[in-house]
């Protein structure tokens, strides 16, 4: 009986200790919140806010299909539930209005909303932590000047434990630091700059890393490739020379991508042409450049084999061939290499070869247009086949363009395709 | 070729449910293993025109936007633009409901949107003659007289009333309702019925839709579809208000 009593006291005292350790976690880094009068915004700084909100694709997020800019209500799939984008516009309710500059620093450096309550790392404050005080100010003067819009919040809809705060301050306890970005002594101001934009307010981590069964990015700073979660689209590596690094491609390449969406070296389609065309168009060109040259110099990740998958059927592939000839030829060509400034090459195409597959059969499904950005207003478009071609015949042209003209990638599968079908929803 | 006809007005994505429809879609896909889109190809060579640009449509809406194989995918040729960009509008912002054209649309901008609307709203080309009526002359008369003389006894307008005397259409952006099929037209009565379909507030349609009995709505759609269209069918001027209905989408 004592020895029941003590190993019940021990265990007490092991979670008391373990739940002051998360409390603990969860509030490093945070400066007691000031209350004070807010000094009046300048017209520069709300300016140089907008532009950051751009950079930070604040509306991507915050703003509804057909609703109001920033007032909200957008619902972000996770594999935990749904959660639901905030109003950002300055309604003394529902929005910011009631907010001070010091609490918008803690949301976004901390993950805490004005109530104190833990936020969800939907909205990606494991990035913007690197923000710095300066451009989180500038952010809420710009936010501050929106046009109140009264919209009310939603409610989440996770599922148990996840929705819970408990749960949260586990997670944030294993996953989360706040730190601003500490710039590199050993590289250039442009470097840093660029640094700055990608890890920070660009949140590319957000997808362009791997996530872990939490839904944590194993080292939000790696962009080492990763599966949208929900969206079966994936965000190829930027470290990985078989996949989207670009430290071989000429920097005006890059920046080209970014501010236009089309490149002689790529073209942006699915959840990279959201990203083009509400964020990245609108920067500038020095900023851009920035980035282009932090991303250049992503230090290149180890070749990893492809698990070895049996070739396919020479039958299955002249269907495929077939199949190409209808359907493809007339825009990608006879040697796959598409027509320039208007349909990407398919040869030579690390988009077509790289290992993960679902892009592939995102774009055949359901086709798409890349961006209508300053630079290339009228884009050209791929038809979707989710009509027109079944599960078999997705797999079989696929195949063959992947074991077409030089390319040698693994072909694409029935199951490989059936899986997705269910994400392109007529 | 058989398609199951939608004989309720309903919705078609709520009448069939998901599973129904991806039934449906491969039984589609297997008695047309060659589109329009795919007749297509090989024969032209690519040209740097706004066509070329828009051949994505072509997918579902047939060459031209002659329209689709199916009642579902109507024709684009020569509706008026305003209609045109108001349901592009209305795919990308959320008023319409059907995924895949919503994602195609999401990346474009307002503008091209109206140079797109432009470009299909300038083709003129040739209707396919009417189907025979699969309905008793009973309900014909009934469905032609409730779309040319509506329904004064119930505040029903006519369909001509704003939709034109011809039933071609008028500017900006009232569409032409001959030369579509019955499915076509009995699916966007029942989604405006069900909410699933939605124009500009304040919807018009909508409250035109809500008025009309099942056995009314399925006699229009029947006179309608049976109607050749007149040759040169173009939309005509913009019409006079009707007293009583609010059209936001056709000020």
């Amino acid at each position: 009986m004592k020895h029941a009593w003590i190993a019940a006291a021990a265990l007490a005292a092991v979670l008391a200790g373990a739940a002051a350790l998360v409390g603990v976690l969860n509030l490093r880094g945070e400066d007691p919140v000031m209350e004070g009068p807010a000094a009046p915004a300048s017209a520069a700084l709300v300016e140089r806010g907008a532009y950051l909100a751009r950079a930070g694709n604040c509306m991507g997020c915050h703003t509804a299909s057909g609703g109001a800019a920033y007032a909200g209500g957008r619902g972000i799939d996770t594999p935990f539930g749904v959660v639901f984008s905030s109003n950002l516009t300055p309604d003394a309710t529902t929005g910011l209005g009631s907010w001070s500059a010091a609490q918008f620093w803690r949301a976004l450096h901390n993950g805490r909303s004005k109530d104190g309550r833990l936020l969800y790392p939907a909205f990606p404050y494991p990035s913007y932590t690197q923000v710095t005080r300066a451009d989180a100010d500038a952010l809420f003067a710009f936010l501050r000047s929106l046009p109140v819009q009264p919209r009310r919040n939603d409610a989440h809809a996770l599922r148990w434990p996840y929705s819970s705060q408990a749960a949260l301050a586990v997670w944030r306890a294993l996953y989360f630091t706040p730190a601003v970005y500490q710039p590199d002594p050993a590289q250039s101001a442009q470097w840093n700059r660029g640094a700055y934009l990608v890890r920070g307010l660009g949140h590319c981590a957000a997808c362009h890393s791997p996530r872990n069964a939490l839904g944590a990015t194993n080292d939000a700073l790696d962009l080492a490739g990763g599966l949208i979660p929900m969206q079966n689209w994936y965000a190829p590596s930027l470290a990985s020379a078989a996949e989207a690094s670009v430290a071989a491609w000429p920097a005006r390449d890059v920046v080209e991508l970014l501010k236009t969406g089309v490149s002689p070296r790529g073209t942006v389609l699915g959840p990279m042409a959201q990203v083009v065309l509400h964020s990245t168009q609108h920067l500038g060109e020095a900023d851009l450049t920035a980035m282009a040259v932090f991303l250049q110099s992503i230090p290149a990740a180890p070749v990893t084999n492809a698990p070895v998958r049996a070739a396919a059927d020479v039958r299955f592939l002249a269907q495929g061939a077939k199949l190409y000839e209808n359907h493809c030829l007339q825009c990608h060509g006879a040697g796959g290499e598409g027509v320039a400034g208007a349909y990407p090459p398919l040869a030579g195409n690390r988009a077509v070869t790289m290992d993960a597959t679902v892009n592939l059969v995102q774009v055949v499904l359901g086709g798409g247009f890349p961006p209508a950005t300053a630079g290339n207003p009228r884009p050209f478009g791929m038809p979707p086949y989710v009509l027109t071609l079944g599960d078999a015949d997705v797999a079989a042209v696929l195949s063959h363009i992947r074991a077409s003209w030089g390319n040698q990638a693994a072909p694409v599968s029935e199951l490989d395709v059936s899986r997705q079908r269910g994400s392109i929803r007529p | 070729m058989s398609f199951p006809r939608l004989s309720v007005p309903m919705g078609w994505p709520a009448l069939m449910g998901w599973s129904a429809w991806k039934c449906w879609c491969r039984a589609g896909l297997l008695s047309f293993a060659v589109l329009p889109w795919a007749a297509a190809a090989a024969a032209t060579a690519f040209e740097n025109t706004i066509a070329q640009r828009v051949m994505a449509c072509a997918a579902c809406h047939g060459k031209e936007g002659r329209a689709g194989p199916d009642g579902y995918y109507p024709r684009l040729a020569g509706k008026p633009a305003g209609y045109l960009v108001q349901q592009m509008l209305a795919f990308r912002d959320g008023r319409r409901h059907y995924g895949v054209m919503a994602r195609l649309l999401e990346p474009l901008s307002d503008a091209y949107l109206m140079e797109i609307a432009q470009y299909y709203a300038g083709l003129d080309l040739p209707y396919p003659a009417p189907r025979g009526a699969r309905v008793a002359p009973v309900t014909l008369q009934r469905g032609r007289q409730l779309a040319t003389l509506g329904d004064a006894t119930r505040g029903l307008p006519a369909c001509a009333q704003c939709h034109s005397a011809a039933l071609t259409g008028a500017t900006p952006g009232t569409p032409g309702l001959l030369g579509l099929p019955q499915d076509y037209l009995n699916a966007q009565l029942g989604a405006w019925r069900n909410g699933q379909r939605r124009a500009q507030a304040p919807d018009c349609m909508a409250q035109v839709a809500r008025q009309l009995e099942p056995d009314d709505l399925v006699a229009i759609t029947a006179w309608l579809a049976s109607q050749p269209v007149p040759a040169n069918a173009k939309p005509g001027p913009p019409l006079p208000p009707v007293t009583g209905l609010a059209c936001g989408s056709a000020p």
